[in-house]
């Protein structure tokens, strides 16, 4: 399974597969800043990732500091257990807007 | 921690691994640690956890003893008591301070910093120290198989 970017509806939809780890988390750095620089909102799909660590967690927390700062959006959408999960451990679940899939995301104005 | 410390004489070695400390060895270590915690009986949950907990403590080996050189061994035992799963993480790299391995604030947003927090959260009993020759770092946690004991 490898990473994906696609646009929808004026969006773009990130999606992140398989384990996100030290090894990992810099070419997921680099896909998420490079999607938030393109000046749209952006949907991250973690439907498919098994594991996330912290260094996975960083480059989101990242991208998200960037987002903000560019004045747009990014949330979090079909989180699988396994990275809800740490993201509940780190508290993170009410720091990003998590939606269970991506027309609830682009109906709640993601 | 003290040498005594680690002396664990009711629990029975699982498996022993050495492996370089270099990310892209971590999937490979995840899977037995997996595996371990599924045979010792934990559920999902809390082999998740344990996974994430020995890849963290790894991923600070790799980041802060060995400074991400890579050339260094990683030494991972993993027991099994009557009552608890035991994981030892030995490295052999310089002295880290206990401060450098400290959680932060989780109402601090930002990146990094989370994976000792991981640790003591997910784990019932952490001690971090010297190795008993001196030489290198040792972490070794536990985890309960029941929970509510």
């Amino acid at each position: 399974m490898s990473d994906t970017v696609r646009e929808v509806n004026g969006n773009l939809v990130v999606r992140l597969a398989g384990e996100i780890d030290l090894d990992r988390a810099p070419e997921v750095r680099r896909l998420l800043l490079d999607s938030v620089k393109r000046s749209l909102d952006v949907l991250v799909d973690l439907s498919a990732v098994t594991y996330i660590d912290s260094s996975g967690i960083a480059s989101l927390v990242e991208a998200l500091q960037w987002a903000k700062r560019r004045g747009t959006d990014l949330c979090l959408i079909a989180v699988s257990p396994e990275a809800l999960r740490v993201f509940e451990l780190a508290r993170l679940d009410k720091v990003f807007a998590i939606h269970p899939d991506m027309n609830a995301a682009l109906a709640a104005g993601n | 921690m003290s040498a005594a410390a680690l002396t664990l004489p009711d629990a029975e070695y699982l498996v022993e691994l050495r492996f370089p400390a270099q990310a892209s060895r971590m999937v490979l270590v995840r899977d037995v640690v997996r595996s371990a915690a599924r045979l010792c009986g934990f559920d999902e949950t809390a082999t998740h956890d344990i996974v994430l907990a020995v890849g963290e403590a790894c991923q600070n080996v790799i980041l802060h003893a060995y400074e991400g050189r890579g050339d260094g061994p990683i030494l991972l035992d993993i027991l099994e008591s009557p009552d608890r799963m035991i994981l030892r993480v030995t490295d052999f790299g310089p002295a880290v301070a206990p401060a450098v391995l400290q959680p932060r604030d989780l109402g601090e947003l930002r990146p990094g910093g989370l994976g000792t927090y991981f640790i003591q959260n997910v784990m019932d009993t952490t001690d971090f120290g010297r190795s008993p020759g001196g030489v290198g770092n040792v972490l070794q946690m536990s985890k309960k198989k029941d929970p509510s004991t």
